[in-house]
C-alpha cells in the first residue's frame, strides 16, 4: 500500500480555497469537529497521478500565523506540531491574484517553519481583466517554491497542482526571512537557549497569547523565562516582522508582478456605490430579504404538497400491506408520519442555505456587515453580528460559532445570547404549517398574505434579538477593547460546485441530525400514545358500546371512538391532560401540549408529533394538515387551531428557547452554564406570557 | 492638528506616515495598514462610520475610532 501524502490548504478568507479544495477532492470530503472544539474540520481524498493518494485538508482561513481566534488558532496548531497524525508533509498556500501582496505575508510564515510549501495562485482568469502579468519562473526562484496557477472557475491549472503535490519531495525547505532580522541580540540569546528549536517556531509560541489548544505545552512553558519582555515590546516586534515581511515581498514583486493600471476594470467601484450607498444600500438588502422570504415560500410548495401526500400515501399502503400487527402499526402510525414530518422541510431548509451561502459566496455578505454596523453597535452589537443573525435563519448553531471573528468579548456574548431568536428553519415547520391553517388565502399588492406573516415572524425574531441585545448591553458590565475589521472583498459569482456541495452538505446534515431526534421521539410517543394503564384503555371497546349502544352507530364509527378513548387514557393522554390546565389559558388543547413539551428536545419535532399523535388509530390516509384542522377544541367547540390559538402558537415559537443543541453550543462557546441556562428560562417564560397576551386578546 | 485617515474624504488618496501601534490591532498592520502604504476612502457608512478603505490594495473597514490613530499624509 502506497503512503498517503498529507497536504493542508491555507489562505487568507476569500481567496477561493474551499473552491480549490472542491476542485481536488470532489466528493470525497467529509466534515467533522476537531476534537474537544466545534471548529469545523474539512478533509477529503485527492487522487494523484501514478496511483498516489492525498489526504488533504481544508485548514480555516487565516490572514497570518498570530492567532486572533479559536478557528485560526487551529491552524498554528497543527503547523507546530510535528507529532500530529495530520501534520503536513507539504502545505499549498492559496492565494488571490488580486491581492497578491497581502496574501504573501502568510506564505512568508509557512515558509518560515522549514515546511515544503507549494503557492497556488487562483482566480488566474482574472489575471488580463486586472492588467496582471506574473513572471512565474523569476517568483518561484524569489520565493523559493513551486507555483500552480489555477483557476477553479475556468477549471485551469489543478492538474498541474497535482503533480506538484506528487513530487512534494523536490520542494525547498528554505525560509523566506532570516527570523533573528526582527531583534538580532533577543534572538541570539533565544537560540542560544534551544539551539535545535526552529527560531521562527520559537518566536510564534512566545507571541501567541491565546493558546487554546495543546500545542507542545512543554516547549512554551521551557520559553516562559523569554517572555519577559513586554506585552507592548513583543507587539512592536511583531509589527516590525511585520513591514519587514512586507519589505520582501514588495521588493520581490517588483520585478515579479506588473501591474498595468490602464486595462484594469473595476467592477468592484460602480457595484459598491450602489450596493453600499447611504439609502439605496439599505433598499436593497430589504428587497433581497423580502424576495428570499417569498421565495422559500412560494417555490417550495410543490414539492412540499408533494412530499406530504406521498408519505400519507406511503403510511396507509404499509398497514394495508403489510400484516396487521403491533409492528406494522408502529411503522405506518408512529415512524413513517415522524420521518414525514422532517422530509417535507427539505426543499424549504435546502432554498435557505442556498440563498445564504450564494450571499456568502458572492461577497455581498460584508458589504452587509459595512452597511449595518453603525446601527448594530446602538444595540450593543457589532456590524458583524449580521452573519450569525442571518444565518441563525438557517441554524443557530453554526451561526453561534460564526460570532467567533467579533473581536470584542462584550458584543460576541451579546450576540451568542440574542441569535436563538432569529428564525431558523426548525421553527419553519411549526410556522408553515401554522400559517397555512388560520391565515387566509389571499393576495396583496402581490404578495401573498401568507408569505407576509411569514415574513413578519421573521422581523418579530430579529426585533426580539435587537431589543434584548440592547438590554443586555445596558445590563452587563464587561469592559473589552473593541475594535472593527472586515475585509471587503471583490464581487464574485458564486461557483455552482461550491453553492451546490455547501446546500447538500448542510441540507444532509440538519435532515440526520434532526432525523436522529424526531425518528426516537415518534417511537417513544407511539408507545406512550398506544398503550395506557387502568380500565379505561383496556376495556375501551366495552365501554364505548354501552356507552352508544342505543345510538345505532356504524362499524366505522364506533371504531372511531375507540380511539379516541383509547387516545385520551393512554400514558400520553394522561400525561397531556396533566399539563393541560398550564396552556389552555393560551387556547391549546392536551395533544399540542404534547408537541410543546416534546419540542423542547428540537423545536421541529412539533409537526412530526402531531403527525403520530393524530394518525394512531386513524384510518384514512389524511395529510398532517388536513388532520389539524379537523381538530375540533374539546372546550369551546369550534376548530382547534383558531386565529387566535394559531397567533398564540406562533408567537410561542416565536421566543421560546427549544432547543438543546444550541443549549449546548451556548455553553461550549461562553464556557459556562450561566448563559444557557439564562436563555433557557428568560426565552420560554418571556414566550408563555406573550403567547397568553395574544390569546386572551384575539379569543 | 494631525491628519488622520478619519479625515480623508470620499475618493481622497494618502500616505501613512505612522500607526499607533497600541491602539491598532496587529490584524490591521498584517492586513497592510503600516507607514508607507497609500490609502484611499472609497466609501463612508451613515454618519462617517464605519469607513470603507483601500490599504495598499486590500479592500476593508474599519471604524472611525481606529481610524483616528493612522497618521497619514493628504496626497
Amino acid at each position: 500500500m502506497s503512503k498517503q501524502i498529507n497536504v493542508a490548504l491555507i489562505g487568507n478568507p476569500n481567496t477561493g480555497k474551499t473552491s480549490v479544495f472542491n476542485a481536488l477532492t470532489g466528493l470525497n470530503q467529509k466534515v467533522g469537529n476537531y476534537p474537544g472544539i466545534t471548529v469545523e474540520k474539512k478533509e477529503g481524498i485527492c487522487k494523484l497521478p501514478r496511483g498516489v493518494k492525498a489526504h488533504i485538508i481544508d485548514l480555516p482561513g487565516t490572514y497570518s500565523l498570530n492567532a486572533s481566534s479559536l478557528d485560526e488558532n487551529v491552524v498554528i496548531e497543527l503547523l507546530l506540531n510535528k507529532n500530529d497524525k495530520d501534520f503536513p508533509d507539504v502545505a499549498v498556500v492559496v492565494s488571490d491574484v488580486e491581492n497578491l501582496k497581502r496574501n504573501l505575508l502568510l506564505f512568508t510564515q509557512i515558509k518560515d517553519l522549514e515546511i515544503p510549501t507549494i503557492l497556488v495562485i487562483n482566480m488566474a482568469d482574472r489575471m488580463s481583466y486586472k492588467g496582471i502579468t506574473l513572471d512565474i519562473p523569476y517568483l518561484e526562484e524569489h520565493l523559493n517554491t513551486k507555483i500552480a496557477l489555477v483557476s477553479t472557475r475556468k477549471k485551469n491549472g489543478i492538474t498541474e497542482l497535482k503533480e506538484l503535490i506528487t513530487n512534494y519531495k523536490e520542494l525547498s525547505t528554505a525560509p523566506c526571512m532570516n527570523a533573528s532580522a526582527i531583534d538580532p541580540e533577543y534572538f541570539l540569546n533565544l537560540q542560544k537557549a534551544f539551539p535545535n528549536q526552529l527560531l521562527y517556531k520559537l518566536w510564534l509560541v512566545i507571541t501567541q497569547d491565546v493558546n487554546f489548544g495543546k500545542t507542545d505545552r512543554n516547549e512554551i512553558d521551557a520559553v516562559a523565562e523569554f517572555k519577559t519582555k513586554s506585552k507592548a515590546d513583543l507587539k512592536r516586534l511583531q509589527q516590525k516582522e511585520t513591514i519587514k515581511r512586507y519589505q520582501f515581498i514588495n521588493n520581490t514583486l517588483k520585478e515579479g508582478q506588473t501591474i498595468d493600471l490602464n486595462t484594469a476594470k473595476d467592477l468592484r467601484i460602480k457595484l459598491d456605490r450602489i450596493l453600499t450607498h447611504k439609502i439605496w444600500g439599505y433598499v436593497i438588502f430589504f428587497l433581497i430579504l423580502l424576495t428570499i422570504f417569498q421565495a422559500i415560500y412560494d417555490w417550495s410548495s410543490v414539492p412540499m404538497d408533494f412530499i406530504d401526500s406521498s408519505f400519507a400515501a406511503l403510511s396507509e399502503w404499509t398497514k394495508n400491506s403489510l400484516p396487521a400487527g403491533a409492528f406494522t402499526s408502529l411503522l405506518a402510525e408512529g415512524i413513517i408520519p415522524g420521518l414525514g414530518g422532517i422530509v417535507i422541510f427539505i426543499p424549504q431548509i435546502a432554498f435557505l442555505f442556498l440563498f445564504i451561502s450564494v450571499l456568502e459566496e458572492s461577497g455581498y455578505m460584508s458589504r452587509v456587515v459595512f452597511l449595518m454596523d453603525r446601527g448594530m453597535r446602538r444595540f450593543g452589537l457589532s456590524g458583524k453580528s449580521v452573519v450569525p443573525l442571518i444565518s441563525g435563519t438557517a441554524c443557530a448553531i453554526p451561526a453561534i460559532m460564526a460570532t467567533r471573528n467579533i473581536e470584542s468579548w462584550k458584543e460576541r456574548l451579546i450576540t451568542i445570547l440574542v441569535t436563538p431568536f432569529t428564525t431558523c428553519s426548525a421553527r419553519l415547520p411549526v410556522y408553515l404549517i401554522i400559517i397555512s391553517l388560520v391565515i387566509p388565502d389571499g393576495r396583496f399588492l402581490g404578495l401573498g398574505y401568507q408569505a407576509m406573516t411569514l415574513m413578519l415572524l421573521y422581523l418579530i425574531g430579529f426585533g426580539a434579538a435587537l431589543v434584548s441585545a440592547m438590554l443586555l448591553n445596558k445590563i452587563l458590565k464587561i469592559k473589552s477593547k473593541t475594535f472593527f475589521v472586515v475585509e471587503m472583498p471583490n464581487y464574485k459569482l458564486p461557483l455552482f460546485k461550491n453553492v451546490v456541495l455547501t446546500v447538500i452538505e448542510k441540507t444532509k446534515s440538519f435532515v440526520f441530525g434532526a432525523g436522529k431526534i424526531i425518528l426516537a421521539i415518534s417511537i417513544v410517543l407511539w408507545f406512550l400514545a398506544s398503550y395506557g394503564p387502568g380500565e379505561e384503555f383496556n376495556n375501551a371497546e366495552e365501554i364505548i358500546k354501552t356507552e352508544y349502544a342505543d345510538q345505532n352507530l356504524s362499524a366505522e364509527e364506533i371504531h372511531e371512538h375507540v380511539a379516541s378513548q383509547k387516545l385520551e387514557h393512554s400514558f400520553l393522554g394522561i400525561t397531556g391532560h396533566a399539563i393541560e390546565p398550564a396552556i389552555r389559558p393560551l387556547g391549546y388543547d392536551w395533544k399540542i401540549g404534547i408537541a410543546l413539551v416534546s419540542s423542547f428536545a428540537a423545536r421541529e419535532v412539533f409537526v412530526g408529533t402531531l403527525a403520530t399523535i393524530y394518525s394512531v388509530g386513524s384510518d384514512d390516509e389524511e395529510t398532517i394538515k388536513n388532520r389539524m384542522a379537523g381538530e375540533v377544541n374539546p372546550i369551546l367547540g369550534g376548530p382547534l387551531f383558531t386565529f387566535a390559538s394559531g397567533i398564540s402558537l406562533l408567537l410561542f415559537y416565536a421566543f421560546a428557547m427549544q432547543c438543546m443543541s444550541t443549549l449546548a453550543i451556548v455553553q461550549r462557546e461562553t464556557n459556562s452554564w450561566k448563559w444557557p441556562l439564562l436563555q433557557l428560562v428568560i426565552m420560554s417564560a418571556f414566550a408563555y406570557i406573550i403567547a397568553l397576551i395574544a390569546f386572551q386578546l384575539l379569543k | 492638528m494631525q491628519v488622520t485617515v478619519a479625515h480623508l474624504k470620499r475618493g481622497q488618496r494618502g500616505i501613512i506616515t505612522d500607526v499607533s501601534s497600541i491602539h491598532i490591532p496587529l490584524k490591521l498592520l498584517e492586513m497592510g495598514c503600516l507607514p508607507g502604504n497609500f490609502v484611499e476612502l472609497v466609501q463612508l457608512a451613515h454618519f462617517s462610520d464605519p469607513m470603507y478603505l483601500n490599504i495598499n490594495g486590500t479592500h476593508l473597514a474599519i471604524r472611525k475610532e481606529t481610524a483616528l490613530h493612522i497618521l497619514i499624509e493628504i496626497l
